[in-house]
C-alpha cells in the first residue's frame, strides 16, 4: 500500500514539477524577450512545444548505442523529478534525514551525467565535443557549488539536513544576512547558472558553435524529456538556493507561501538577468573562473563562516 | 593532407553559424583546431555568365542580386566600371546621392554584423538590440528608394530617383537618433569585460598576414593596414566630403568590431554632409548614355566588407558586356582563416570565421560535380592544373608571347 502511495506521489509531483517548470521557463523567456525588445511567446508556448515534440518521430542514430541513447533522457528526467519530490517534502517538513543535503548534491549531478551519456551514445562528432565540454563544465562548477552549500550548512549549526537548515533560519533569520552569507549566495547563484546550463555557461549546447552539442541527435519525445529535465531543474535549483540562503519564513501558511514565491522568483529573475547580459564563455575561461576566483571566494566564505562573520 | 589529422568537426554545409551553405572542416585535437579546410561551391549561380546575356542597363539590377546585404555595392562598382569604359562624368548631385546610399548600406551592414557576432557569442541581447537600431536605417532606405532592400537606385550615368528636399530634415533627424543609439551600443560593447575576454587576442591577423592574403576592408584596417578605396581612388563624391579612415593596430576580432563600430560614425558624417550638399546643389541626377563604345573598364567600391571589383569589356556592337568579371571582398577575406584560426579553440574559430563578416553567395566559384556518383570531379589543384595546361596550349597555338610579358620577363 505504502509503495503504491509513494508511486502516486512521485507521479503527481512529476506533473506538478513539469507544469511549474514549463511555466517558469516561460517567465524566463518572456523577460528575456522584453529585455531584447521582443514581444515574447504566449504563456502556453512551452507546453505546446512539449506536446508537439511528443508527436514527432524518434530518430535513432545507426552507429550509436541504442539502449543508452533511449535510456539516458529518462534517467535524467527521473533524477530531476526525485530532486523535486524531495524538495517539496522538505518544504512541507514531513521528510528528511541527516545527510539529505549530500544526497541532493549527488542527485543534481545525474541530469548532467545523463546528457553526457546520451551524447556519447549518439556517435556524433559535434556531440562528442559537447560532452567533453559538459564534463569539464560539471567538474568546474561543482567545486564552488559545494563551497556555496558548506557555508549555510556550517552556519545552521554544522548540519547536513535540509530541514535543520530551514528550522535554523526560522529562528535566527536568513543565512544571507551576514557578510559570508552574501559571498555564499553570490557563489551558489553563479554556479547554479552553470548547473542550469544557460548563457554564459551554455557551451555544452552552444547552438552557433556545435549546433546543439550533446543533444544534436535527439528528436521527438526524447528531446522533450531533456527539455522537461531542464524545466524541472529550473524549479529545483532556485528552490534549493532559497532554502539554503533565503529561508526564514513558514511555507505552509498562505502569507508565508507568497513570500517564498517572491524569493523564488527573485532568484529566477537574477539568473535570467545574468544570462541576458553576458556572452558565452570559452571552456578554459569557464574553468579558470570557477576554479579560480569563485572557489577562492568560496574558501574565504567558509573561513569567515567558521570565524562567525 | 597530413596523416595525423585528428577528429574532423564539420561547420557546414548547413550550420547555425552560417547563413548560407558553406563547408568548413575543422581538424581538431580536443578543442584545439589544428587545420581548417574550406569547401565552397554549394551556391554557384553563374552571375558573370548571366550578365553576358543581358542588356547593359539590366546588368545593374542583376548584380544587385549577388548579395542581399551589400546589395548596392555591386551596382556602384559595376556603374563605375561602365562609366570608366565609356568615359562618362556623372552629375554632381548623383554623386552625392550615391554617397548617401553607399554609406547607409555600410551603416546597416555593420550593425547587422555586430548583432550577428553577438548571437554567435551567445549574447542574444546585443543581437536583438543591434537589429532594432538597424530598423530606422532600413526605414530611411524605404523613404529614399522605395525599398528596404535591393534599392534599385543606381543606373549607368547617375541614379534613378532623386532625394526630395522635404525628406532631408526627416532623414537627418532619424540619422541623429541612430547616431545616439550606435554610440550607446559602442560604449556597451567596448566596456563589457566578458566580451573583451572573449574577443581580445582572438584570431589575430598581423600586417604581414593581411599583405600575404591580400585581405581588404575592415579586416585589413583592424590590423593597421590603411586601405580604403574611397580614399585611395575616390569615386562618387567621397573626395568632396570630410571623413577619415579608421584603423586599429591589434588585428583581433575585438578590433574588427571596433573598426566597424567607429566606421559607422564616419558613415554618418559622410551622409550628413552629402545631404547638405544635395539640399544646396540642384541639378540633374542622370546623364543619358546612348551606346557603350568598344573597350574595357574597371570599377570598384568600398563595400562594407571591403573592396568590390568589377571589370567589364565591350566590343562596341552588342548591347551586353562581352566579359564581366566580379571579385567580391569575401573572396580574399575568407582565406585569411588559415592564418587566424589554426591553434585556436572551436569556440574561438566560430567567432573568427564570423569576424570577417563572410558573405558566401558573392564568393562562390565553380564546382564540378558528377551527377550520378554524387561527388566532386575536380579538386582545386586539378582545376588549377587544367587551367595552366590550357594556357600552355593557347601559347603553342598562337606561337608567340605578348609584348608586355616579354618586358616583364
Amino acid at each position: 500500500m505504502n509503495a503504491i502511495y509513494n508511486f502516486v506521489y512521485f507521479i503527481l509531483s512529476f506533473l506538478v514539477l513539469s507544469i511549474i517548470g514549463l511555466f517558469v521557463s516561460w517567465i524566463d523567456r518572456k523577460i528575456t524577450a522584453r529585455i531584447q525588445w521582443r514581444v515574447g511567446p504566449p504563456w502556453y508556448q512551452n507546453f505546446a512545444d512539449i506536446i508537439k515534440l511528443s508527436g514527432k518521430e524518434i530518430l535513432i542514430p545507426e552507429n550509436g548505442n541504442k539502449f543508452i541513447f533511449l535510456f539516458s533522457p529518462i534517467l535524467g528526467l527521473i533524477s530531476a523529478t526525485i530532486c523535486g519530490t524531495i524538495i517539496f517534502l522538505v518544504l512541507k517538513k514531513n521528510f528528511g534525514f541527516g545527510g539529505d543535503l549530500i544526497l541532493f548534491v549527488y542527485l543534481l549531478i545525474i541530469p548532467s551525467l545523463s546528457i553526457i551519456l546520451g551524447g556519447s551514445s549518439s556517435g556524433n562528432v559535434l556531440a562528442s565535443v559537447g560532452i567533453s565540454r559538459e564534463l569539464k563544465l560539471l567538474l568546474s562548477y561543482e567545486l564552488p557549488f559545494i563551497c556555496g552549500i558548506i557555508i549555510p550548512a556550517i552556519k545552521s549549526g554544522s548540519t547536513t539536513s535540509l530541514i535543520e537548515i530551514i528550522k535554523y533560519q526560522e529562528i535566527n533569520g536568513s543565512n544571507i544576512l551576514s557578510f559570508s552569507g552574501i559571498l555564499g549566495f553570490i557563489i551558489i547563484l553563479i554556479s547554479s547558472v552553470g548547473k542550469l546550463g544557460v548563457v554564459p555557461f551554455d557551451l555544452a549546447e552552444a547552438e552557433t558553435e556545435i549546433a546543439g552539442g550533446s543533444l544534436i541527435e535527439y528528436s521527438g519525445i526524447l528531446l522533450g524529456f531533456y527539455k522537461l529535465t531542464k524545466a524541472i531543474l529550473f524549479v529545483v535549483v532556485p528552490i534549493f538556493v532559497v532554502i539554503l540562503y533565503l529561508g526564514g519564513s513558514e511555507v505552509n501558511s498562505f502569507g508565508g507561501f507568497l513570500i517564498f514565491l517572491i524569493k523564488y522568483l527573485i532568484v529566477v529573475i537574477l539568473i535570467t538577468l545574468i544570462r541576458n547580459t553576458n556572452p558565452r564563455l570559452r571552456i578554459d575561461q569557464t574553468l579558470r573562473f570557477f576554479w579560480g576566483w569563485l572557489t577562492l571566494i568560496g574558501i574565504l566564505g567558509i573561513l569567515l563562516t567558521l570565524s562567525g562573520v | 593532407m597530413a596523416e595525423n589529422k585528428k577528429v574532423i568537426v564539420p561547420i557546414g554545409p548547413y550550420h547555425p553559424l552560417l547563413e548560407e551553405p558553406e563547408y568548413f572542416q575543422l581538424y581538431c585535437d580536443g578543442e584545439e583546431v589544428v587545420d581548417v579546410e574550406w569547401i565552397a561551391g554549394y551556391n554557384h549561380r553563374g552571375i558573370e555568365k548571366l550578365s553576358e546575356s543581358k542588356h547593359w542597363e539590366q546588368v545593374t539590377f542583376l548584380v544587385e542580386r549577388i548579395c542581399g546585404i551589400c546589395s548596392t555595392s555591386h551596382p556602384i562598382a559595376y556603374c563605375n566600371a561602365v562609366e570608366d569604359l565609356s568615359g562618362i562624368e556623372i552629375p554632381e548631385r548623383a554623386k552625392y546621392i550615391r554617397n548617401v546610399i553607399g554609406e547607409l548600406e555600410r551603416l546597416h551592414s555593420h550593425l547587422l554584423w555586430v548583432g550577428l557576432a553577438g548571437h554567435f557569442l551567445g549574447y542574444n541581447t546585443v543581437f536583438m538590440w543591434a537589429w532594432k537600431y538597424r530598423e530606422p536605417i532600413l526605414d530611411m532606405f524605404e523613404m529614399i528608394t522605395g525599398n528596404r532592400n535591393h534599392y534599385a537606385m543606381l543606373r549607368i550615368g547617375g541614379v534613378r530617383r532623386d532625394i526630395e528636399d522635404e525628406d532631408i530634415p526627416v532623414l537627418k533627424k532619424t540619422l541623429s537618433e541612430v547616431k545616439d543609439k550606435i554610440k550607446m551600443l559602442t560604449e556597451a560593447v567596448l566596456d563589457d569585460p566578458v566580451l573583451g575576454a572573449r574577443l581580445k587576442g582572438v584570431g589575430v591577423l598581423k600586417k604581414q598576414d593581411i599583405k600575404n592574403y591580400g585581405a581588404v576592408g575592415p579586416i585589413a584596417r583592424a590590423s593597421g593596414v590603411d586601405i580604403d578605396v574611397r580614399k585611395d581612388d575616390p569615386y562618387a563624391a567621397y573626395n568632396l566630403v570630410e571623413w577619415k579612415v579608421i584603423t586599429t593596430e591589434n588585428g583581433d576580432v575585438f578590433d574588427k568590431a571596433v573598426v566597424r563600430l567607429l566606421e559607422s560614425f564616419e558613415s554618418i558624417k559622410i551622409i550628413e554632409q552629402s545631404l547638405d550638399a544635395i539640399y544646396h546643389k540642384k541639378g540633374e541626377i542622370w546623364k543619358e548614355v546612348r551606346n557603350i563604345p568598344e573597350g574595357e573598364g574597371i570599377g570598384h567600391h568600398e563595400a562594407p566588407r571591403g573592396e568590390v571589383f568589377h571589370y567589364v569589356r565591350s566590343d562596341g556592337n552588342t548591347t551586353s558586356p562581352v566579359r564581366h568579371k566580379i571579385r567580391a571582398p569575401s573572396y580574399v577575406n575568407i582565406p585569411t582563416f588559415k592564418a587566424s584560426c589554426i591553434g585556436q579553440t572551436i569556440s574561438d574559430v566560430c567567432i573568427i570565421l564570423a569576424g570577417v563578416d563572410p558573405c558566401y553567395c558573392c564568393t562562390e566559384r565553380v564546382a564540378v560535380y558528377d551527377k550520378d556518383k554524387k561527388k566532386k570531379v575536380y579538386s582545386f589543384d586539378q582545376l588549377v592544373k587544367k587551367s595552366i595546361e590550357k594556357t600552355e596550349r593557347i601559347k603553342k597555338e598562337i606561337g608567340k608571347e605578348g609584348k608586355l610579358w616579354k618586358k616583364l620577363l
